[in-house]
């Protein structure tokens, strides 16, 4: 069974002086799942993504990705997962196939996967007409489709989106998780935080973050019915309303 | 090593599809050199002059027209007296006051001495300082005109007179645009080597394009290479450009061999990119970045040897300066260039650059962490 966790967290913490920004979390993932990960602004939803990433230190606790320990491998779990942040990060001044290009490249592809790959990507998003246009003309949605599937380029075990669909349109929102989904069909376990309670519905289970701690986790379906909800809307809402911090 | 390949592909692609880098890269450095030595001129010409001439006697106006035909000066006016003359520089119409006593004239007949009084204008330093060296040669020719008229050919010079000349080594003509040149030059790589690679890396931070990096499984040392190695060929080729205006439209040939420069040049350029990355590791964003690389550059230029002699320098400012690497490279360019100094000769300087370079790229390594 072990090896179905493709994610741990016991205890984990990141302290920034007296702040507490990640307090003793612990959960697990299980390979393959839509793991959602709820929280208001501030409530250390991205922190506790950044130590998983191995962007960001832990303070205490432990932590392991991929089966690799989050202090000392940190390196060897770059390999095995994606990673999309809140701040959109493509460059801007190079085309759409550079872009592919140069992810690919420094994730170690071949030369042939790379070319392969692209194409591919460029049919399923319909961006074939755009493959050597500067990734800045495009419009928003386009640009946060891309950075997802440059994210998963190297087909990595996992992947970590923080807010991806954030100012996003609703179509394309509805557009994006049908491709989080195609990628979940394909194997990749999914770590993603998000603002809205309807994406939070889409996920296997979610995790609801109130200042620093995991307040609450399990299916949608189990959250509802534990707190007496109608949608996870609720649920929010009542966990939220107890949060101390204030937003940022 | 292959990934180094992609980063260095990207560096490269974005360098050139960025007009303002390349105007920065291409044509500012151009125009400098074209414009700044011409400019930065030692030699001082049109110091305006006052005289007040209190003799009005036939010597007094063979010495003002003298010190008028040499060239240097302008004859501002005749002031009526001292006072009226130190308002003329008070309200800076004129540079330099130079008194002519009432018996002029008859003193150095009948005494055969007199006494002039001049007084400077030390606003402008410089200004003052070869004014008044000029007006000195001027006058001590004057006196030796003087003498020759009386003195009818005498077997000995009843005075020992021990007279200098000087050559200047190096620079026969003292064309200050042969050390001018070469200074700037140096002025220009430090410029494109500290600033321009550490608002490279500190935009990526900016966009958050280098969270994106820290998260792919690339080392530490490739991404910093992959930011190092454009940056320095740039450097080469601006080097290149630079010697050829040099040699175009100054006429200025290095002395000694371009292998010498090159092979000098290539290890600042390393240190300078050091201290870009080391300022882009500290700096979060490229204000800041740009605030800090301008800092040092005023120390760099200011304590640098490119305007002031370090040997005139106080000694506290002397010790400061061996801690900045451009006057080691503008003392070394001025060697090379001007008096053909082998690269056994520089070996010293291109030792401690050496030095330069491990420190502050080390530093940088050290510093820069793919995990915070």
């Amino acid at each position: 069974m072990a090896n179905d966790k493709v994610i741990t967290a016991d205890k984990l913490t990141k302290r920034f002086g007296d702040f507490v920004a990640v307090d003793r979390i612990s959960f697990e993932v299980n390979k393959g799942e839509i793991f959602g990960f709820l929280g208001a602004n501030g409530a250390g939803k991205t922190t506790a993504m950044r130590m998983l990433c191995g962007l960001s230190m832990p303070t205490s606790g432990e932590a392991s990705v991929a089966g690799f320990d989050v202090y000392k491998e940190n390196e060897k779990i770059k390999k095995n997962i994606g990673y999309m942040s809140q701040k959109f990060s493509l460059y801007d001044d190079l085309t759409v196939k550079e872009n592919m290009r140069f992810y690919g490249g420094i994730y170690g592809m071949s030369n042939k996967f790379i070319k392969e790959k692209t194409a591919f990507i460029l049919e399923y998003l319909h961006l074939q007409s755009e493959a050597d246009k500067l990734v800045k003309s495009l419009p928003l949605g386009w640009k946060q489709k891309l950075a997802f599937s440059v994210a998963i380029f190297h087909e990595p075990g996992i992947v970590f989106l923080d807010e991806p669909t954030g100012g996003v349109d609703p179509v394309t929102r509805r557009e994006f998780w049908n491709m989080i989904y195609n990628a979940s069909d394909t194997g990749i376990t999914i770590f993603v935080t998000t603002h809205y309670m309807d994406e939070a519905e889409y996920c296997n289970r979610v995790s609801i973050m109130v200042d620093g701690r995991i307040d609450a986790l399990d299916t949608p379906a189990a959250l509802k019915k534990t707190y007496e909800a109608a949608s996870m809307d609720e649920v929010f809402l009542k966990l939220a309303r107890k949060a101390k911090r204030s937003a940022d | 090593m292959r990934s180094l390949r992609f980063l260095l592909q990207k560096e490269f692609r974005q360098i050139f599809r960025d007009p303002a880098i390349l105007r920065v890269i291409f044509i500012m450095p151009v125009i400098q050199l074209l414009i700044l030595p011409w400019a930065a001129d030692y030699e001082m010409k049109d110091i305006r002059l006052s005289v007040i001439d209190q003799d009005h006697s036939s010597y007094s106006q063979k010495l003002i027209s003298k010190i008028t035909s040499s060239g240097y000066f302008i004859l501002n006016d005749n002031s009526a007296s001292y006072k009226d003359a130190l308002n003329e520089i008070e309200h800076d119409y004129s540079d330099l006051v130079l008194e002519i006593p009432p018996s002029f004239e008859k003193n150095l007949v009948k005494e055969d001495e007199s006494k002039l009084f001049m007084a400077l204008n030390a606003i402008n330093g410089v200004k003052a300082n070869l004014g008044g060296a000029y007006l000195r040669s001027i006058i001590q020719d004057f006196n030796k005109e003087v003498r020759l008229e009386w003195i009818q050919f005498p077997r000995f010079n009843p005075e020992l007179s021990i007279e200098v000349t000087s050559s200047n080594w190096f620079n026969p003509l003292m064309n200050y645009k042969y050390f001018m040149v070469p200074g700037i030059l140096v002025i220009l790589l430090t410029m494109v080597g500290s600033n321009l690679a550490a608002a490279n890396i500190v935009k990526e931070k900016e966009i958050g394009t280098i969270e994106q990096i820290n998260v792919t499984p690339i080392k530490k040392y490739h991404f910093i290479l992959g930011k190092l190695i454009p940056f320095w060929i740039l450097g080469l080729v601006i080097l290149t450009f630079g010697l050829t205006i040099a040699r175009f439209a100054y006429g200025i040939i290095p002395a000694g061999s371009f292998l010498t420069i090159y092979i000098f040049a290539a290890v600042y350029l390393l240190a300078i990119l050091g201290l870009g990355l080391l300022i882009s590791t500290y700096a979060a964003n490229q204000q800041q970045s740009m605030l800090l690389s301008f800092f040092m550059m005023m120390i760099f230029i200011l304590l640098g040897g490119l305007y002031t002699s370090i040997d005139s320098m106080p000694e506290w400012a002397q010790w400061i300066t061996k801690f900045n690497p451009v006057s080691y490279f503008i003392n070394v360019m001025r060697m090379v260039v001007l008096k053909g100094s082998s690269l056994a000769d520089i070996k010293e300087q291109l030792f401690i650059m050496m030095g330069f370079a491990i420190a502050l790229n080390g530093w940088a390594i050290l510093s820069y962490h793919k995990r915070a």
